[in-house]
């Protein structure tokens, strides 16, 4: 024995399930600490184009077109969409539901990948360069480092996919798929500030 | 079960949790207590270098035009010096206390998160490596601590010198958002049955606090530093202002992350110095709940100063007012926990060994410190003084004396339970008044010689100006300081063997730490303490209230709510595993050749993505159901 004191043993824990989900869970607290580390930097980027905005003589500067709007659109609609799948996704997970979760985190794979394709094409339409100038060293900025949230949900959706699809799904997984959804609803989200900053500020300022 | 753990049941739970012998279980091991020690060891090693460094400085300025060290070896040293101290040891180190203790203050057997805090260390190394080999090659930053682009943009500052700067940045600052997610996640979802919010220890408290300070200021520091190496490396003009772009940018993100992480290697400090008080003094800490309001009120205020380090840039009037205000609005808390802490000391029964003269040397020095921080504070009077040696005796002072003396103070506390032995007290005390006497000689006369108009970061001065006896004075004080900081390393070193044995606890501490064996074995505790007030070893003197249940044959943990912490679920807890050194090595790849390529960001990720994969992989049995299930 090991604990330094004797002791009264008042309580006993055997009973307590091995796993729960939601805002019980371990991993739930850590995602959530991710989010808001990268929260933060959204908002810190965010904060920094607007400060470079107020300190310019015109938004864009003068000679550079705003993006265009098509793409963007295209895809800020597909993000909404995809919401109706990835909540749906997300309950399945809640209900412990395993051919849900395996179809569920395969269907958000191939719905990420095609949302790619608007992004990959919004690159093309920004109409200025990093180099340029700060703006556009700027509208660079926020969007790569939307497309690396993307991305790499995307790629987490991935393999959860194929790990679901290969092995015997157990509480924990089903956890991992919830926050795995949630973490989409982050990215979904931090594209309405992001995006509004790349493609309305240009047309407001 | 409702019986205590028999010894054959305990031999099994212990086996459950050791580690592989050997070099794969130094690899690969995720116990808080290794990786926090490795922590320390390296920051040990850091300060020893840095430390050199320093002194190197101050012999050069110890009389007037002395060449000995050329302006470029100058401008190299104090910046290997502030980047090392900073970046590298002071938040670290206050991590590595957190990674080391809050699992056992909270009767716990590991972090929420074990692997995130072995690639955490890893990651940690990476920096540390970053920045001194290359220096060991001649290339070193030399542009300070801070390096404020026009000169560290593309345009002055040719060479990597810069990117190495930067991107040691982005390791440290990776390796201390995961340690902070890891610690903060522990204090809300893993505390013993009973640890309400109202019972957690005031030195958890102060790692949860800055663990979220830590999170909502450091990623500041890597989007600027970003910024930078992307102004560097393709071209864009973040920092141009021919091209929209602007220099004051850069300091207003820096100081963000900059100002705040002064509080997130203080507050740690205080929370180091309430326990000391409270075990020294023997008697609960007075006004618990003042003390802990007062870490929040700096906390929430530390994100309201950053302009202070700005005041001479030339902004708007109003800006610098406000920042004045908020600035000397901080002392206030700080001084409530300081009239805490003496209330305390004053109403118990102080016993002066080691560790509490380390908190008397912190409480005096800090209060010079702030007082020269009240006056710095003052955006006419910062005019004057700025980039004076009278802030480097200021800066040195709150550092030194408000985080270093209370590190070295808990060093000494808990020292007993990490290696079993005490430290020699004749040596401490030795080591105490060289320190202490040491660093205030060599950093008071600096007040003095700031406010005679000697500017910092000058490699020499005339005779004429009348510097030269001060500056002989804090160079002999630096070496009395240096010569006590080896006492202090020697005394460890040979504690280790001949101390004399501690047993569970020595100091008659309150809180749960104290109630393992030291040093603790691998899984902490055999059962789960149960917590009936904020000092359970005091008011459970007879017996310590636990509970059973916990799995014996496989690494299980407790999982408790937020606010009331009552058991929710167990938790099954990561055996040893090699993917966070393997993460930590793929990210170091991507991290170094994004100085030379943009395409790293790209090419680097794969490994990446593979080694988080073989991190994160479950394993469990092969699918029996659905379309790619086992055939048999």
């Amino acid at each position: 024995m090991s604990d330094a004191r004797p002791c009264k043993v008042v309580g006993d824990v055997s009973d307590l399930p091995e796993s729960a989900s939601g805002a019980k869970h371990l991993v739930w607290w850590g995602n959530i600490g991710f989010m808001a580390i990268e929260g933060t930097a959204f908002a810190l980027a965010a904060g920094t184009y607007l400060y470079l905005m107020s300190q310019t003589q015109g938004w864009p500067p003068a000679g550079t077109r705003p993006p265009d709007l098509f793409w963007p659109a295209v895809l800020t609609l597909g993000l909404f969409l995809s919401e109706i799948p990835n909540l749906w996704v997300r309950r399945r997970a809640i209900a412990k539901d395993e051919r849900g979760v395996r179809f569920g985190t395969l269907g958000m794979t191939i719905l990420g990948l095609l949302l790619l394709i608007p992004r990959g094409i919004e690159f093309a339409h920004l109409n200025v360069h990093w180099s340029d100038n700060a703006y556009g060293s700027l509208t660079w900025m926020l969007i790569i480092l939307h497309t690396s949230h993307l991305i790499t949900d995307i790629g987490d959706t991935a393999v959860q996919a194929v790990w679901l699809f290969t092995h015997e799904v157990g509480d924990d997984q089903f956890a991992d798929v919830e926050d795995n959804a949630n973490y989409w609803t982050f990215v979904v989200l931090s594209w309405l500030p992001v995006g509004a900053l790349i493609y309305l500020a240009p047309r407001l300022g | 079960m409702t019986e205590p753990l028999t010894p054959e049941q305990a031999d099994r739970l212990a086996v459950s949790w050791r580690d592989a012998p050997g070099l794969w279980g130094f690899l690969t091991t995720v116990d808080h207590k290794r990786i926090a020690a490795r922590y320390i060891l390296t920051v040990v090693l850091l300060m020893f270098l840095a430390g050199m460094l320093a002194l190197d400085m101050r012999l050069q300025l110890a009389w007037p035009d002395m060449g000995r060290m050329t302006p470029q070896l100058y401008n190299e040293s104090f910046s290997l010096h502030g980047s090392t101290m900073l970046f590298l040891v002071s938040v670290p180190v206050m991590e590595a206390m957190a990674i080391w203790l809050v699992p056992l203050m909270l009767g716990q057997r590991a972090l929420a998160f074990p692997r995130l805090a072995a690639f955490s260390y890893w990651l940690y190394l990476g920096g540390v490596l970053m920045l001194w080999v290359p220096h060991a090659f001649g290339i070193t930053p030399d542009l300070g601590w801070f390096e404020y682009p026009p000169l560290s943009g593309p345009g002055y500052g040719p060479g990597h010198r810069v990117d190495i700067w930067a991107q040691m940045i982005t390791f440290t600052e990776v390796a201390a958002l995961a340690a902070s997610v890891n610690v903060v996640a522990t204090v809300l979802k893993m505390r013993p049955p009973g640890m309400t919010l109202a019972r957690i220890p005031v030195f958890v408290w102060s790692q949860a606090i800055a663990g979220l300070m830590t999170i909502f200021s450091l990623p500041a520091v890597m989007l600027v530093t970003s910024m930078l190496i992307a102004d560097r490396l393709v071209s864009t003009q973040f920092f141009a202002p021919s091209a929209g772009g602007d220099v004051i940018l850069f300091q207003h993100l820096f100081w963000w992350f900059g100002h705040p992480e002064v509080y997130i290697i203080f507050l740690p400090a205080a929370g180091f110095v309430s326990m000391i008080v409270e075990t020294f003094s023997r008697r609960t800490l007075f006004g618990h709940v003042a003390v802990v309001l007062s870490m929040l009120g700096i906390a929430a205020l530390a994100f309201g100063l950053w302009v202070h380090h700005m005041f001479a840039v030339g902004l708007p009037r109003l800006g610098n007012d406000f920042y004045t205000a908020a600035s000397m609005a901080v002392a206030l808390p700080a001084g409530l926990q300081i009239f805490c802490w003496i209330a305390t000391l004053w109403s118990g029964r102080p016993r002066f060994d080691t560790p509490l003269l380390w908190v008397l040397g912190f409480i005096a020095t800090f209060v010079i410190g702030g007082l020269s921080g009240v006056m710095a504070a003052s955006a006419p009077l910062d005019q004057q003084i700025t980039d004076t040696y009278f802030i480097v005796a200021h800066f040195h002072y709150v550092l030194i004396g408000g985080a270093i003396f209370p590190l070295l103070g808990a060093f000494c506390y808990w020292y007993p339970k990490a290696t079993g032995r005490l430290m020699s007290e004749r040596l401490g005390k030795l080591a105490f008044w060289l320190i202490v006497g040491g660093f205030n000689l060599g950093f008071f006369p600096m007040h003095l010689l700031g406010l005679m108009g000697m500017p910092r970061r000058v490699y020499t001065y005339s005779e004429g100006m009348g510097w030269g006896p001060l500056n002989l004075v804090a160079t002999l004080g630096s070496a009395i300081a240096v010569a006590g900081g080896l006492v202090f390393v020697a005394n460890a070193w040979w504690s280790r063997r001949h101390g004399a044995p501690a047993g569970p606890d020595p100091w008659g501490g309150s809180t749960l730490e104290w109630a393992v064996p030291s040093p603790p074995p691998q899984h902490n505790f055999d059962h789960l303490p149960v917590v009936d007030s904020l000092t359970p070893l005091w008011t459970q003197k007879d017996a310590l209230q636990v509970m059973t249940g916990l799995a014996i044959e496989r690494r299980e943990v407790l999982v408790t709510s937020v606010i009331e912490a009552t058991p929710e679920y167990r938790q099954k807890s990561p055996k040893p595993s090699i993917a966070p050194l393997l993460s930590a090595l793929a990210v170091t790849i991507l991290f170094i050749g994004s100085i030379f390529t943009p395409w790293a960001l790209v090419w680097g990720a794969v490994p990446v993505a593979v080694a988080l994969v073989v991190w994160f992989w479950p394993q469990r049995e092969r699918a029996r159901t659905g379309p790619l299930r086992v055939r048999r």
